[in-house]
């Protein structure tokens, strides 16, 4: 980076957090500062809802998925519209009639107070536990790549985000994130445009290679357990999760029921449920792209690039060197094997074609296990080197190959990202303690300004705990996965109080509250005696809560069989 | 105003009908938004399989 990146860095994340501060630093009350003001258009709250879900991540390791897989990680959004659609039609016209500011209060005025606090506890710990993991993943694969110091970088990424959203409450993190978007998808397209540029084939020639090495089998409707994504396990396991995700998580929740009106926010969940397929399509695509790019000039061994240069420099046996050596050497063969397999598809010479193709699979195939290779040595010397270096293909093409200007954009994309949603995070933390707890339990009657100034110092809190959590992780991807692992295993039960709650009348608070116990205990039971994949819990607990709730509510005796009755949608 | 725990009636939520009209004009009702929508992600799917399919061979 130059100092022409650094001056679009700076000036991008500053200009955009201190507009934000400054245009919304003053609340007239309680909703103004956690639902923002009675102005917001679906354009907002679709964006808002689209820029809280896609974090630093989604643009830094999905290029990179689609570099090593291809497309087929857009089948897990298959679910995505559908649960949109139910969101819009049943979860949301309840919580704008109830008036609610957090999702766990509905739960509050359908069952009881325990259950409410019950839901907001749950949310709180999964989110709690996943803030800071939304700014020292990227933190970490952007700190190594740049060379910056790792606790500098999340102290001054947290701290600026901490800053505008406990100033603008909710507000703030709207507009911001309408702006933030921008420089995303700005970043995105550009560097999309400069890749295609810089393709040495025609695009059509490129889709046939991208094609041939089987990186655009996008679709699969196999019933392959041990297959990771299909057609059926994005349509069923994605409508889960995002009815989950998006129907009871206060962070999406807090976004959507900020609209001016009912059509505001439902346009704006309709908007994601439009958008979201095209836009991990063609990050999916940005990364297949790459893949091309990469069979015309040469990919290094391994993509973490800093962490390679060190091994190399304690390479004593001098294993590295030559399998660098022998990965240079196959991929000048796969170049000529590409290159004649283009020509003999100009020529219309099938047969050539079909074989110079099955070669060049051949050959990607050696590439790969000598890369393969290539990580055990690393690994072997070094046991805290990943496995999986697709985190930063997509970082390691923008250095090397944008232009000046360019590359800076793109790195204030990944920060933009990451504050993006961390933002949202925080307030829907904030407000959620306040709500369904100071509120609740501690001070029932005071003023708006009270309770504004008590969101604000839980925002404060939650932005600190993230911060605390951030700098002292070390082990990225193992933490990753334990918050995906703490998500699931409370998710489950998270959505079935919300599904019991909207489509299971007669069943009561106290029903519910035991069976989510029982349901949780049993999912905490089956985690550490079950071998199998935790995105099971997410189903397991969800069936096993809502089973229980009817068990428990049809057994004799049980009490508060009417409950009440919801608003007409 | 708020009600308490457990006490959700019909009658305490402001009147929201004005918003059920979806201001768009050539979708006016809500379940043609959402067939709509639902017609997008049909689409998005078939779009997807024929890339697949074309491709694969």
């Amino acid at each position: 980076m130059n100092l022409l990146d650094f001056v679009v860095l700076i000036g991008s994340m500053l200009g955009i957090a201190a507009y934000g501060t400054w245009h919304t630093r003053r609340h007239r009350d309680l909703s103004h500062y956690l639902k923002g003001d009675e102005t917001v258009g679906w354009l907002t709250i679709g964006i808002s809802v689209a820029a809280t879900q896609a974090s630093a991540i989604t643009f830094i390791s999905t290029p990179g998925q689609g570099y090593e897989s291809g497309l087929d990680f857009v089948q897990n959004y298959f679910g995505m519209p559908l649960a949109l659609i139910i969101i819009a039609a049943f979860f949301l016209p309840i919580y704008r009639r109830l008036n609610v500011y957090t999702a766990y209060e509905f739960l509050g005025r359908r069952f009881d107070a325990k259950t409410r606090l019950l839901g907001a506890a749950l949310f709180l710990v999964q989110r709690g536990l996943a803030a800071g993991i939304t700014i020292y993943a990227p933190a970490i694969i952007l700190s190594t790549v740049l060379g910056w110091r790792l606790d500098l970088t999340i102290i001054l990424s947290g701290l600026l985000v901490i800053i505008y959203t406990v100033i603008g409450g909710s507000r703030a993190v709207s507009l911001t994130q309408k702006y933030q978007m921008a420089i995303i998808f700005g970043g995105m397209v550009a560097a999309f445009v400069i890749l295609l540029m810089k393709l040495p084939t025609s695009l059509g020639d490129a889709f046939t290679v991208a094609g041939g090495f089987k990186k655009l089998d996008a679709v699969s409707f196999s019933f392959d357990v041990n297959r990771r994504y299909t057609f059926w396990t994005g349509l069923l396991g994605g409508l889960f999760l995002s009815l989950s995700y998006f129907g009871t998580d206060q962070s999406q929740v807090q976004r959507y029921i900020s609209g001016s009106s009912l059509r505001e926010s439902r346009l704006g969940l309709m908007f994601n449920a439009v958008l979201k397929i095209p836009m991990q399509f063609f990050i999916l695509l940005l990364g297949v792209m790459i893949f091309v790019f990469y069979q015309f000039e040469q990919p290094p061994v391994y993509f973490n690039q800093p962490a390679w240069h060190q091994a190399i420099r304690h390479d004593a046996g001098g294993k590295l060197h030559a399998l660098e050596q022998e990965y240079t050497a196959a991929y000048t063969q796969k170049e000529q094997l590409v290159h004649q397999w283009l020509e003999a598809k100009h020529a219309g010479d099938s047969q050539a074609e079909a074989g110079a193709r099955a070669q060049a699979l051949a050959a990607l195939e050696h590439s790969n296990n000598l890369r393969a290779e290539a990580k055990t040595v690393m690994q072997a010397d070094d046991p805290g080197v990943k496995s999986n270096d697709a985190d930063y293909v997509f970082v390691t093409f923008v250095l090397n190959h944008l232009p000046h200007g360019l590359i800076g954009l793109l790195i204030a994309a990944f920060f933009a990202a990451a504050l993006q949603s961390k933002s949202a995070e925080l307030t829907a933390l904030g407000s959620t303690t306040t709500i369904d707890f100071y509120r609740h339990l501690v001070k029932r009657e005071a003023t708006d300004a009270h309770y504004v100034a008590a969101s604000k110092w839980f925002t404060l809190f939650w932005g600190l705990v993230a911060l605390a959590f951030a700098l002292f992780a070390n082990l990225a991807e193992n933490l990753i996965q334990a918050v995906n692992i703490v998500g699931s295993v409370f998710y489950g039960v998270v959505l079935a109080l919300f599904l019991v709650a909207f489509f299971i009348r007669w069943v009561g608070g106290t029903a519910i509250f035991w069976a989510a116990l029982a349901a949780q205990t049993l999912v905490f039971v089956l985690y550490f005696s079950l071998p199998i994949s935790y995105l099971w819990y997410n189903f397991i607990g969800c069936a096993a809560c809502v089973l229980l709730s009817l068990i428990i509510q049809a057994a004799p005796g049980s009490t508060n069989k009417s409950a009440p009755a919801l608003p007409a949608s | 105003m708020k009600s308490s725990e457990g006490s959700i009636t019909p009658t305490e939520a402001p009147p929201d009908g004005k918003d059920e009209a979806t201001g768009l004009p050539w979708l006016r009702t809500w379940r043609g938004v959402y067939l709509f929508i639902f017609g997008c992600f049909v689409l998005s799917v078939v779009l997807l399989i024929a890339l697949t399919v074309i491709y694969s061979s």
